[in-house]
């Protein structure tokens, strides 16, 4: 690894550090400082009785100064020795349950939507100002105006339930059968694609259209190359490097929590879907914990891809951001 | 093709785009001839048609927004009328261009050997080593030091000067018989732009490179221009050889690019002198010659577009577009000692 | 082909008429954008106009249940709700126009009354938004040095949240007792809990280019010439930094309060906004949801709403876009 390419990895990985500091404190601060009222009966639900306020109030230690409690829930967080006072049931085993479903969809769902979108926004932009491209803007902005959940619902019912093409909700475990496996998850990844589509063709169209103006694309017609390697290696190559790293920031985003709506309207029991439950007993363990997680695997993430990015686009280690 | 055939003569060219605000005659009605081994400045103000008229050649502003009439042959092909497939045979290939700025001109996710090697094979069956080994050769002929790590380099690890000579390689390297320069020492230190100046003359020189050399500074082109073609406004004013323009200029417009010109053997002037106002709106022509507005000499025929026409008795190859008769332009171009032009009364 | 800009060879802009004037009348030249934007003031017009409905066309109240009444359609006596739980459909005429939902209420009369608080918090909550995210965007883009790093690492954290679950994390915490803003009381289940939530998780979309913005802008002549002229710092932001950050305050806003409009909606779907009593679109769709197979328009009805205004407002959004810099737009023209 060249010696600037260390440099940028260590400033990077030590930004993450203060970064996922500051999250832990924020997330304690949502929890136990912001609202009103005692935090010992927020955390018991619903419906706590006395002897159970008094139990958490002791376990989370809010009697004590404010850093201890912070200490404490950091500990009861990381050492896996959370539990939800709704359903007694441990947090973090929960969690790992549900991870594999939740990364089932946002995977799926993140390279479906790329390649997609990908195509059809190069697609628009070679037929710019066209009949098609604008059809095309019309699909994109009514897919970005869709809620999820409503969409998911609708298709899950007209598709799943009445026509009986695809299953009915629920997740099947892709080692049991892996067919079945597939079949469960086409209408999530579709549900949840449809919005980042139309979002990314867009915005490809636009980087395709303006890094189409650029002097090296002139450079590389002069050149005498054929159009499509023209359009592949330099306009399509150019024009991925800022898509990239939105596309890994969002993905990020889905995995650690953005699926929550997905999964819920699918029954997929994945994480979200775990914290999505909570919310109506009020119960916080759960959610405290998978917001938790979920930043934390976010900033932990969004590094490893600044850190890939600059192994794709050279300027980055100098400067620390993409000049264009 | 004998000695006596251009290498490329474009007849009537004009060039115009449609935009939001109207249709704007970018290039109307140029001619010229370029021979083999002959350098050509085009020499204007920018929205002069001077770039256009170059990236035409190429093919570059082909477009639905464009509308492109005349003739232009090289090489015995009409490149105006080529189908897309064989204006790319030629682009790069017979023909080369090199831009202005090396830094946006270049692509900035590759490196720069592997640049050149992707232009070679776009035109020759050669193998990825045979053509590395050729862009290192072709870095060092352009006077790049330890060409062989700088292939390997990318654009924005080589210096302003550096960068344009790697463009030049990069045009050179299928051995094309016209190069297109535009503007290549505008983005440059004063200091780099006479090397690749020189560096041009010598191509120039060594392979008999013919070349058009675009620029808005009269200054760049003394010493490697053979004839000179000034434009104005989309039109050209005024065409000649080398001494022609300089020694017996017939427009007003060139008098006032010499008298802009700071010499080395008169005493520095005051003020820098500049042609007062500025370039024509495309799109609101004044009617009949472009310069009138900006024309200390102008009179009541000037509202009819003078014809390119040869007015010189001894030099029936420079040709002007001014009604002056040339014995008043000898006088009139003479301000405060050397050939200039005055700011226009009123 | 996209040919080569004709910068080269177009004139300076057209001398007389200033930037927002050449914007406004692009726009208005954009028929699409203005039909959205009509799209979207007219239905918040309908929703600000429920209680006019509700008294005079339906002549009911969005709580009121009319589980054992009955309406007369198509010359019918019909029970609003029928016995296996099933209520009626859209009957077209004043009384549940739109049908009525399992508790014998009437749709339209909720829709309209539910599309008031789904609006108001996106407009609300978009508002805020922007102020502070011109608040902190131009404190850290003019002032630099200190207050922008903070600030910087402070949306960098908030940034760090997916949208969805930081509101459900904060709409979930705040649900039960409350916020406190110093004097200020804040009970669990009003409304502006999850409008400052929407605010707050926005910020530092709206931050980071005000703040790039003012990063620029300070370095401008005209901002040098104030200074040398002896304007206090706060002057210089208000009188020329902010004017020209205007443009990129004009394009996000409708695009802001679309997102806004649906992540209330999600929040209140997944019962983490909008708490009961009170109602919004999300809250319609949550309960549509739960029956689905006996009576889907009630799924569908709230969320026809929800995509026809955040869909007007990002047609229009694009309009202002593409009014501001038509060179964002390729068009062909002959």
């Amino acid at each position: 690894m060249s010696a600037d390419m260390t440099r940028f990895v260590v400033r990077r990985l030590l930004s993450m550090l203060l970064v996922l500091f500051a999250v832990s404190v924020l997330v304690f601060l949502i929890f136990n400082v912001l609202p009103n009222g005692d935090p010992a009966v927020r955390m018991a639900g619903k419906i706590p009785t006395e002897t159970q306020i008094e139990a958490i109030r002791e376990e989370w230690g809010f009697d004590e100064p404010v850093y201890v409690q912070y200490a404490t829930m950091m500990k009861k967080l990381f050492t896996g020795e959370t539990i939800s006072y709704f359903t007694q049931q441990n947090v973090n085993e929960e969690i790992r349950k549900g991870l594999p479903r939740t990364f089932a969809l946002a995977v799926g769902a993140a390279i479906i939507w790329m390649a997609v979108a990908v195509a059809l926004g190069l697609y628009s932009a070679l037929r710019a100002g066209r009949i098609s491209d604008r059809f095309l803007n019309v699909l994109a902005l009514i897919g970005i105006s869709m809620p999820v959940f409503w969409l998911g619902a609708l298709l899950l019912y007209y598709l799943g339930y009445k026509a009986g093409i695809f299953p009915n909700g629920g997740y099947v475990e892709f080692f049991d059968d892996p067919v079945q496996w597939f079949w469960h998850l086409v209408l999530p990844w579709f549900a949840l694609s449809v919005l980042f589509i139309g979002f990314y063709s867009r915005v490809l169209r636009s980087d395709v259209l303006e890094t189409m103006g650029e002097d090296y694309v002139r450079t590389a017609r002069a050149k005498g190359l054929s159009e499509r390697r023209v359009l592949l290696r330099h306009v399509l190559r150019n024009s991925l490097i800022p898509i990239v790293t939105l596309w890994g920031l969002d993905f990020g985003a889905v995995l650690g929590g953005g699926a929550i709506l997905t999964e819920t309207v699918f029954n997929l029991q994945g994480v979200g879907q775990y914290a999505a439950d909570s919310i109506g007993q009020l119960d916080l363990p759960p959610i405290m914990a998978v917001t938790m997680f979920g930043a934390f695997f976010i900033v932990i993430f969004n590094t490893v891809v600044d850190i890939a990015y600059a192994a794709l686009d050279p300027r980055i280690r100098l400067e620390g951001r993409p000049t264009r | 093709m004998n000695a006596r055939t251009p290498l490329l003569e474009v007849r009537d060219l004009s060039v115009s785009f449609n935009t939001e605000e109207g249709t704007v005659p970018a290039v109307d009605g140029v001619d010229f001839r370029l021979h083999e081994g002959e350098v050509l400045a085009v020499v204007g103000e920018s929205g002069s048609g001077k770039s256009v008229t170059a990236t035409t050649l190429m093919g570059l502003t082909r477009g639905p927004n464009a509308t492109i009439s005349g003739s232009a042959s090289f090489e015995g092909a009409e490149l105006l009328a080529a189908g897309e497939e064989e204006l790319r045979r030629i682009r790069g290939n017979r023909m080369a261009m090199i831009f202005q700025d090396p830094m946006s001109s270049l692509d900035p996710v590759y490196r720069v050997g592997d640049q050149i090697v992707e232009q070679i094979q776009a035109h020759r069956d050669t193998g990825s080593a045979e053509a590395r080994e050729r862009a290192i050769e072709l870095l060092d002929a352009v006077g790049i030091p330890d060409a062989a790590r700088r292939a390997d380099a990318y654009p924005h690890e080589l210096s302003g000067g550096m960068r344009q000579r790697a463009m030049i390689a990069m045009a050179l390297s299928l051995e094309p018989s016209l190069l297109i320069a535009d503007e290549p020492t505008t983005a440059l230190d004063v200091t780099i732009q006479a090397q690749i100046l020189r560096l041009l003359e010598d191509l120039n020189r060594e392979r008999g490179l013919a070349t058009i050399l675009i620029t808005h500074d009269l200054g760049v082109v003394a010493e490697v221009a053979d004839r000179i073609l000034v434009m104005y406004a989309g039109k050209v004013v005024e065409q000649g050889t080398l001494d022609e323009i300089f020694y017996d200029p017939q427009h007003p417009y060139t008098w006032g690019l010499l008298g802009s010109l700071t010499r080395l053997d008169r005493p520095r002037p005051k003020r820098l002198p500049q042609i007062s106002g500025s370039p024509p709106s495309l799109l609101a022509l004044p009617q009949g010659c472009p310069f009138r507005p900006r024309c200390p000499h102008e009179f009541s025929k000037c509202t009819e577009l003078p014809p390119l026409e040869a007015r010189v008795a001894e030099a029936s190859g420079q040709c002007d577009r001014c009604w002056l008769a040339p014995e008043e332009k000898r006088e009139k171009r003479v301000v405060g000692g050397r050939i200039g032009l005055e700011a226009p009364t009123a | 082909m996209v040919g080569p800009h004709p910068e080269e060879a177009e004139p300076a802009a057209r001398a007389g008429l200033g930037p927002w004037r050449l914007t406004s009348r692009r726009l208005r030249r954009d028929k699409g954008a203005l039909a959205a934007g009509a799209v979207f003031v007219l239905l918040v017009a309908a929703c600000l106009a429920a209680p006019l409905w509700a008294n005079h066309v339906a002549e009911t109240t969005p709580e009121e249940n009319h589980l054992s009444d009955q309406v007369t359609i198509d010359g019918k006596r019909t029970d609003v709700v029928d016995m296996l739980g099933k209520p009626i459909g859209p009957t077209w005429s004043g009384h549940f126009f739109l049908g009525a939902d399992s508790n014998g209420r009437d749709i339209m009369v909720r829709l309209l009354y539910g599309g008031r608080n789904s609006l108001l918090i996106g407009l609300a909550a978009a508002l805020g938004t922007i102020l502070l995210g011109l608040l902190v965007g131009l404190v850290a883009g003019y002032y630099r040095g200190r207050s922008d790093s903070v600030i910087r690492w402070a949306m960098d954290v908030i940034w760090a949240f997916p949208v969805v679950l930081l509101g459900v994390a904060l709409g979930v915490a705040l649900a039960l007792g409350g916020l406190s803003i110093g004097p200020v009381d804040i009970a669990g289940d009003s409304l502006a809990i999850p409008t400052l939530i929407i605010a707050v998780v926005y910020v530092p979309y709206m931050a980071r280019p005000v703040r790039g913005q003012a990063l620029a802008l300070r370095e401008r002549e005209f901002v040098e010439a104030a200074r040398a002229q002896g304007m206090g710092s706060l002057r210089i932001v208000f009188t020329e930094i902010l004017p020209n950050v205007a443009s990129t305050l004009v394009v996000f806003l409708p695009l802001l309060v679309a997102n806004a409009i649906l992540l209330e909606a999600s929040l209140s779907f997944l019962g983490a906004g909008v708490q009961p009593p009170n109602a919004s679109w999300g809250t319609m769709i949550a309960e549509g949801v739960d029956r689905i197979a006996t009576a889907p328009h009630l799924t569908i009805v709230p969320g026809v709403m929800l995509v026809l205004s955040v869909l007007s407002l990002n047609v229009f959004g694009e309009g202002v876009r593409d009014a501001l810099d038509p060179r964002a737009r390729v068009r062909i023209e002959h």
